[in-house]
């Protein structure tokens, strides 16, 4: 068996606010290719560890480790430039533009970088990244919504779009901070389908959720976080099997 | 020396007392109503024209003229006699004398009234409107105000006597048992100080011992969750709003003698209030005050000759450029919570 | 270059067709006379350069006036040391203004909201005392910078035998009295006014626009915020420097109350008022503001008991009584209330009023019955 690529790596962090120890010796290896889901109940950290991935919180001690390169200290702008991108629990998005700019502008960070002074250009030229924004919108469904003003939008669709906003730049690896949160039912499925529907694309995803009818049917590896610690990892068969799991988190539910 | 670096001390206090005042009344204003309100130094404004208003009407005369006697240029003499005067006699003259303290009983209503009208009709419908229309509004808002002043007192400073009693200057040197006139400073200066102190102790202790300060306090740690109980917060903060108008109504009258009010005094106060504000850390009530004291004394170290050689034009710029350096070395203030405005 | 939309276009063809069309269209407002023309193009490039920066990219500055003055003292001080002709002057006071910008705008941007619009408050009122008194040798105080006959003027005494007598500023020799001077400043609008346009239109302006609707968002889609911020601080600083220079160039009389916070709140109430954040709107509120100023501060007692006439005694005097509370020295009250009201009732501002007018004619043909759901347009 070849070694696997490890695209993340979050390696020994720990994380103090005073004297709460809100994550401990958390280690996590996240493969190339995989949808890594990482669940607990609330109050266990996981938006803690997101942050700490993510650049906008510093670790205590420990670091993570993005494609060989340390995360810690990098704004995070830098950090979407190495190629994260990011859907927030509620989507944030740019409510005034159109849906079709809310797409062309994720696009042009990814061409242009971080900053380029592109004053005298028409936007109405920039041929190629409208096709390629235009084509994103056609993926998730929503072309006939290109002219919307985006914050007149339903929650389902802010989400797709936002999703559309974060593919659009191909990351190497996509952070979803509980992506259904807050949905109706039928807003979660349409996401769940298109979450399914981009797995197939070979996307390293990590994905923060405690509705675990979610997690299990898009997750190939599962660690569970209860009380700032990983108390299990696996697939999840082998997770959904774990006594530690059940009693930490399963046993609130029955 | 030690007495050199004193006297600047004292000399900065009533500057800084007059900051303090109108930091707090700011602060309050923001941090109950989360509304940032640039119409305050105009509410200064009104407290110090409110001495001026007082003292026209305590002035008002009656003219007599008496045939019989001639003035040294010929005409009919006139006899003049403040109407007060007349009806109250020697508690009258006093009255025009101390006209100054005195006018704080009218200015205390007067403020109260403007500062709740302003809430109820105007402020209250920007709570959840962007912080730009906040600053938008209350900036019109200082620029009527202080129009209407000049429209009805003329754009010329109107000196306010203080009373005699309290004219010339207290040896404080010689009561802390140094040599006599070492350390002078003038007597209302001192009132003016003292006066501020004993403000902002009643404002703190307002907030600290009473049930209403406690809800306020309350609401301005977190004011959904003090919603969510029930408790009738808008129209505390109303009253909030009427106090801080009070508050800076306040600092404005006894503040005319130190300087006479014109019709834009508030704006120039303001501008130093928010450079304060932001100095001692947004939504501070302590911040506030410290940091108007500070600056306040740095103001009057930089205002001395030997300071100013050295460095010409520092007097006019020190606050500015502690508030730069200030903001970059510690960007939420001295005294500053996280997360507060920086959306 | 590439072309430009067919709006776009249309647009700006639009623009200056009806700005050099001034001094025909104003005539029966009686407002066709090249001194308040000029005032018109000089505002108007101030609104434009400071939409930029609050109306796109949504940081408020009270600061302004401070880089208006500052390109009014370098354009005097261009006359005085290197020649009377204002090319050199307006290069000399945007490059000027463009540097005082960018020293203030990236200490000012480190922090946003509030704080920024405090920063940059303090920041002109800094430079307003400044140039009342230690930089007095620069600004000549409470004075005013002016033109004397004895100035160096090196370059024109290099170039030209004789040189000219009367120190009055032109543009290659040729006076700019007049209509000259209006068209002048008219080209500088229209240059000004396109400029904006390309910007507003170019994935540069949509990013401004993206850090005014979201800036988190901007964050973690790889933006580095800061040069933008600072980019449209730059350009709109220059912008205000341009007008100061051309103020200069019409009346070579530069003097502090120029960087006063009142001239800063002026700039802000032109943009409210025309409606921040569109082409046109800025524009639109510096001329209404000039004009109604020009207006209302020439009006005096006898004018407005003229006026009254019609009433009967008593009640006339009592009119002009309170009416003259409000014009002549009175103008800023007028100011003030509009401003109020403009932002509690139209925050969006005179073009906002057109739109909603619009579409109320728009739509009222065809809403038959049930109102269909039609999607929000974006701007």
């Amino acid at each position: 068996m070849s070694q696997p690529n490890v695209v993340l790596h979050v390696a020994d962090v720990h994380k103090r606010f005073g004297g709460l120890h809100a994550l401990a010796d958390i280690d996590l290896q996240v493969e190339e290719g995989q949808t890594h889901a990482i669940i607990g109940p609330n109050g266990a950290g996981k938006s803690t560890l997101l942050n700490v991935i993510i650049g906008k919180l510093a670790p205590s001690s420990g670091q993570v480790v993005f494609d060989g390169a340390s995360l810690t200290g990098r704004k995070p702008y830098q950090i979407n430039q190495l190629g994260i991108a990011r859907v927030f629990q509620t989507p944030e998005i740019f409510a005034e533009l159109s849906v079709l700019h809310n797409v062309m502008i994720p696009a042009l960070a990814k061409r242009d970088g971080a900053f380029k002074l592109n004053m005298f250009r028409s936007l109405e030229s920039e041929i190629g990244i409208r096709q390629e924004a235009e084509d994103m919108l056609e993926d998730v469904g929503m072309l006939g919504r290109r002219d919307m003003a985006a914050g007149s939008l339903s929650r389902g669709d802010k989400r797709r779009m936002e999703l559309a906003m974060c593919l659009i730049q191909h990351p190497r690896l996509l952070l979803l901070d509980e992506p259904t949160a807050g949905m109706s039912r039928h807003d979660t499925n349409t996401t769940i389908e298109l979450l399914k529907k981009i797995k197939s694309r070979g996307m390293t995803k990590v994905i923060i959720e405690h509705d675990m009818h979610v997690v299990f049917s898009l997750a190939d590896k599962i660690s569970v976080l209860a009380q700032g610690r990983i108390i299990a990892d696996g697939t999840p068969d082998q997770v959904r099997g774990n006594p530690k799991v059940q009693e930490a988190y399963l046993g609130g539910a029955h | 020396m030690f007495d050199v670096i004193f006297l600047q001390f004292l000399n900065g206090l009533d500057k800084g007392a007059a900051y303090a005042l109108i930091a707090l009344g700011l602060t309050l204003v923001f941090g109950t109503l989360g509304v940032v309100n640039f119409a305050h130094g105009a509410l200064f404004m009104l407290g110090a024209f409110c001495a001026v208003m007082f003292r026209q009407f305590l002035t008002m005369e009656t003219i007599t003229i008496d045939p019989e006697k001639l003035s040294p240029w010929g005409s009919p003499l006139e006899i003049r006699e403040p109407l007060v005067q007349a009806w109250f006699g020697d508690f009258g003259a006093v009255l025009v004398n101390y006209s100054v303290p005195a006018s704080i009983i009218i200015t205390i209503p007067i403020m109260l009234i403007v500062g709740i009208a302003l809430e109820r009709g105007i402020i209250k419908h920007f709570y959840k409107r962007p912080h730009a229309e906040q600053i938008l509004v209350t900036f019109g808002l200082a620029i009527v105000a202080q129009e209407l002043i000049k429209a009805f007192f003329g754009p010329n400073p109107i000196p306010q006597p203080m009373p005699t009693d309290l004219r010339g200057a207290a040896d404080i040197g010689a009561w802390l048992g140094m040599q006599a006139g070492v350390i002078t400073y003038p007597i209302w200066r001192l009132v003016y100080f003292l006066f501020s102190a004993a403000i902002i102790g009643a404002v703190f202790a307002f907030l600290q011992f009473t049930t209403f300060g406690m809800v306020v306090r309350a609401g301005m740690a977190d004011r959904e969750t003090v919603g969510l109980l029930g408790i009738n917060i808008d129209r505390r903060f109303t009253i909030m709003f009427g106090l801080a108008a009070v508050v800076a109504g306040m600092a404005g009258v006894m503040y005319t003698p130190l300087l006479p009010p014109n019709y834009h005094i508030g704006m120039d106060f303001l501008v130093l209030s928010f450079v304060v504000v932001v100095v001692g850390g947004m939504g501070s009530l302590p911040g506030a005050v410290a940091a108007g004291f500070l600056l306040g004394i740095l103001q009057s170290f930089a205002s001395m000759t030997q300071v100013k050689d050295l460095i010409p034009g520092i007097d006019q710029i020190i606050i500015y450029l502690v508030a730069v350096v200030i903001l970059l070395v510690r960007p939420r203030g001295l005294f500053g919570r996280r997360g507060v405005m920086e959306a | 270059m590439a072309a430009m939309p067919r709006n776009d276009l249309l647009l700006f063809l639009g623009f200056t067709l009806v700005v050099l069309a001034m001094p025909i269209w104003l005539q029966p407002f009686g407002a066709a006379y090249p001194d308040l023309l000029q005032r018109f193009m000089i505002f108007g490039i101030f609104a434009v350069g400071f939409n930029i920066l609050f109306g796109l990219t949504g940081y408020l500055s009270f600061g302004h006036a401070a880089f208006f003055g500052v390109g009014s003292y370098a354009a005097v001080w261009s006359f005085k040391l290197l020649s009377l002709d204002v090319i050199p002057a307006l290069i000399f006071a945007i490059v000027v203004s463009g540097v005082f910008a960018l020293v203030i705008g990236f200490i000012s941007l480190r922090r946003s909201g509030i704080y920024f619009s405090i920063l940059t408050l303090a920041f002109a009122q800094m430079s307003y005392n400044m140039a009342y008194s230690v930089l007095t040798p620069i600004t000549n105080g409470e004075t005013g910078l002016q033109l004397t006959l004895s100035d160096p003027r090196y370059l024109d005494r290099a170039i030209f035998e004789a040189v000219p007598g009367q120190p009055v500023p032109t543009l290659l020799g040729q006076s700019l009295g007049g209509f000259a001077g209006f068209y002048f400043c008219a080209g500088f609008l229209i240059i000004a006014f396109f400029i904006a346009q390309r910007i507003t239109g170019s994935p540069f302006g949509m990013m401004l626009k993206g850090i005014k609707t979201n800036q988190t968002r901007m964050h973690y889609t790889g933006f580095n915020t800061k040069p933008y911020t600072l980019a449209a601080f730059v350009i709109s600083g220059m912008y205000a420097g341009l007008a100061g220079a051309l103020l200069a160039v019409t009346d070579p009389l530069a003097g502090a109350e120029r960087m006063q916070w009142t001239a800063s709140g002026e700039v802000v109430l032109m943009t409210i008022l025309g409606g921040a954040g569109t082409l046109v709107g800025p524009v639109i509120g510096a001329w209404l503001i000039k004009y109604f100023e020009n207006i209302f501060s020439a009006i005096n007692d006898s004018i407005l008991r003229r006026f009254f006439d019609f009433l009967p005694d008593g009640v006339d005097s009592a009119m002009v009584t309170v009416a003259s509370k409000f014009v002549g020295e009175g103008w800023f009250l007028t100011l003030g209330l509009v401003f109020v009201i403009i932002v509690i009732f139209l925050p969006g501002g005179i073009m906002e009023g057109v739109r909603r007018i619009a579409h109320l004619f728009n739509r009222a043909p065809k809403a038959p019955g049930k109102a269909n759901p039609q999607p929000q347009p974006a701007e």
